[in-house]
């Protein structure tokens, strides 16, 4: 599907500047999670980037994005400084999520980026919520829901996805079918294998895009939206990608093989696209090592920025549980750690 | 043996003593399980014995209790309790109560296995510790094995009960050595408190993880304050054996009990009730508990670290039993 043609060559550059962005932040993720600065569970989207930028370009500023715990690249597609997802994954106070969420739980409001969720298939609803709320308040936006091929087998698939079509929601579902669920390959836990397809008996057509490809993801991708916002079509999207690393990076990776990961690895989307501007004259190859140059100053910066940030403070360990205001001024609270009534935020004297 | 070892030998243990065992779960076959439980035993017992389902917990559940009404003796593995609370409404609506809603006409054997606990910085979608929730479900069996050795005796046990049973393991404990018997009669009984540390001078109930924190807590409160305290591990809570805790308490007539869930309406909070109603006499000071904080988990280091019971917070719970602190 490479013949789409190619946009505007700013707009193709910009494209793969924040593609390079997202493999170079990813890969020195992985490199600090073997440093012990990032804990927990990481998953990275390498392999993926295609199907992110492609997608995420095709929202306005106003729409709605909600994706899962693989979403360091959603947030930086949609403009969160790379400086505070990496704070994030150290844990440190200047984090999106000041160190509350780590890499499974990334949030950016004013970006519209409604979150990374550890629960699979939990980001359904939440999505279709949102196009709900957008059409109660008569507001043009959209809301675009990323979730994997696992994502799909989950009962809020197949609920969600009738209820949006049922109440005509400005909703797009995105699978990212990177063939696996954790160990467990498409064809072992699909019934049917062409995921486009499962939205039909619930009223939402279905569409494959090439998610290796940058160019056809975002120009299908418009076109979802397009019948989602203006005609009140919820549409399912299908991106067909791999993920070059582990699920995880506790992954032996031994439910595939090496030749398969190999094969996929020749249609890299950031090396597939880069060349493909080179060739057509929109970015000389000089830039594109310089893009590259610049991504990995990005990400070093973005590096220093997280070491330097502290940790959050114990004291604010009970922020945020709740809402203060007039039935919630704080809560009792057995605590060995801090005894007597525990406070959401200060609130002030 | 390690803990994860020793699960995996009373797995492969029940699967060739009885053919009606057979295991599902995300990832338990080519994955050989989240955390390797069930490692080789899709090579042993082959596909329609150990399965691989798709990511659809509720589903996943309710067809081991379809298959469990049917005469199979089905083992679910989820990856994570937080997980479980996908799947809450096949156990609580239908596991816990098709026995009693149907007049005792049909059983239920099915065990849901799945670990629990904070430590590995997993935030607030995969490090809680629920098993006060499932010790609320009458119709339920509740086991927090703390041991290699109870790991394996209790969830033999467990495969062989007729009731649906909820088997909470912990992933800090995966990796933990202990004597384990290797006979195959290493069946345990539900209900029998292990003390595992005797002393006088206060009790402390550990559940799950905190049997083992509770242990460290009461050799520093013998060495550096001439405490000597006992240690009791429960086992399971459902059946609960409160005579060995009453016993203990009439003995110290202090109590601590801790765990690394929830306060309120936690595991602590029904025993300082139990325990209240039946020894109110033999008791000197109020029962302290001791828990995992009041709040969804964080995933920053610091943070997590306070947010669920550790050696001195138990330490400083029992010294102030003695209005010492
Ligand atoms: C409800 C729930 N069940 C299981 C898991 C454990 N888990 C995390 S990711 C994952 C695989 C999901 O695969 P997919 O939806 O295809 O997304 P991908 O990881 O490939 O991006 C599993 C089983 C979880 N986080 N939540």
């Amino acid at each position: 599907m490479a013949d789409r043609p190619l946009p505007p060559p700013e707009v193709a550059r910009e494209w793969l500047e924040t593609m390079t962005l997202i493999r170079r932040f990813e890969e020195r993720a992985g490199e600090m999670y073997a440093k012990a600065k990032v804990g927990g569970f990481l998953h990275l989207a390498i392999g993926e980037e295609a199907t992110i930028v492609g997608s995420v370009r095709a929202l306005r500023e106003t729409d709605y994005l909600i994706s899962t715990y693989r979403s360091h690249g959603h947030a930086l597609a949609r403009g969160t400084e790379p400086e505070r997802v990496m704070a994030e994954l150290f844990g440190k106070e200047d984090g999106v999520c000041r160190g509350r969420g780590g890499s499974m739980h990334m949030f950016d409001l004013p970006r519209r980026f409604m979150g990374g969720y550890g629960i699979v298939g939990g980001n359904l609803p939440l999505a279709a919520g949102m196009a709900l709320a957008c059409d109660y308040l008569g507001t043009e936006d959209a809301t675009l829901c990323q979730f994997g091929d696992g994502a799909a087998n989950q009962g809020t698939f197949g609920e969600t996805l009738n209820l949006a079509a049922l109440w005509r929601l400005p909703v797009v579902f995105m699978v990212t079918n990177n063939q696996f669920g954790m160990g467990t390959s498409l064809e072992r836990h699909s019934a049917v294998t062409d995921l486009f397809k499962r939205g039909e008996g619930y009223g939402v057509p279905g569409i494959r895009c090439d998610g290796m490809d940058v160019v056809d993801t975002y120009e299908t991708t418009c076109e979802a939206l397009r019948q989602a916002r203006e005609e009140r079509r919820p549409v399912l999207v299908e991106a067909i990608t791999y993920r070059f690393r582990g699920h995880s990076m506790a992954d032996p990776e031994e439910y595939r093989t090496k030749e398969q990961v190999e094969q996929w690895r020749q249609r890299d989307p950031l090396t597939t696209f880069g060349e493909r501007l080179s060739a057509e004259g929109a970015v000389p190859e000089q830039e594109r090592e310089e893009i590259d140059r610049r991504a990995i100053e990005t990400v070093d910066g973005a590096v220093l920025f997280a070491e330097a940030s502290p940790f959050p403070a114990p004291e604010s360990l009970y922020d945020d549980v709740y809402v203060l205001g007039d039935q919630v001024q704080g809560w009792y609270s057995i605590d060995e750690r801090a005894a007597g009534v525990q406070r959401g935020e200060d609130i002030g004297p | 043996m390690r803990y994860r070892e020793a699960l995996n030998a009373a797995l492969r243990e029940e699967m060739q003593r009885d053919e009606r065992v057979f295991l599902m779960g995300e990832d338990v076959g080519v994955f050989q399980g989240a955390f390797k439980v069930t490692a080789g035993l899709l090579e042993e017992f082959g596909e329609k014995r150990v399965r691989d389902t798709p990511i659809s917990e509720n589903t996943i559940v309710g067809m081991g209790v379809g298959a469990a009404m049917t005469g199979l003796r089905p083992v679910v593995e989820l990856m994570t309790i937080n997980f479980s609370l996908l799947a809450m409404d096949q156990i609580v609506n239908h596991a816990a109560h098709i026995r009693y809603m149907f007049g005792g006409q049909v059983k239920v054997p099915l065990v849901v296995r799945m670990p629990q606990g904070a430590g590995h910085q997993l935030g607030p979608t995969h490090s809680h510790s629920f098993e006060a929730l499932y010790l609320q479900v009458p119709g339920l069996l509740v086991a927090v094995p703390s041991t290699a050795a109870d790991a394996k005796g209790l969830l033999k046990a467990a495969i062989r009960d007729d009731n649906p049973v909820i088997f909470i393991e912990h992933e800090y404990l995966y990796g933990q050595r202990g004597e384990v018997p290797d006979d195959d009669d290493h069946v345990m009984r539900f209900g029998q408190a292990a003390i595992r540390r005797e002393g006088g001078d206060v009790t402390i109930v550990g559940i799950s993880r905190m049997a083992v924190t509770a242990q460290r807590a009461a050799d520093l409160l013998a060495s550096e304050h001439d405490v000597e305290a006992e240690v009791i591990d429960p086992r399971t809570l459902r059946p609960l054996d409160l005579d060995t805790i009453l016993d203990s308490v009439r003995k110290t007539n202090r109590c601590v009990v801790v765990e690394e869930g929830w306060p309120h309406g936690g595991v602590g909070a029904n025993l300082a009730a139990l325990i209240q109603e039946q020894a109110f006499d033999h008791l000197d000071a109020p029962i302290a508990r001791v828990t995992g904080a009041d709040l969804p988990m964080p995933y920053s280091k610091p943070l997590e670290e306070i947010a669920y019971p550790h050696e001195p917070q138990i330490v400083q719970a029992v010294l102030a039993t003695f209005g010492d602190v």
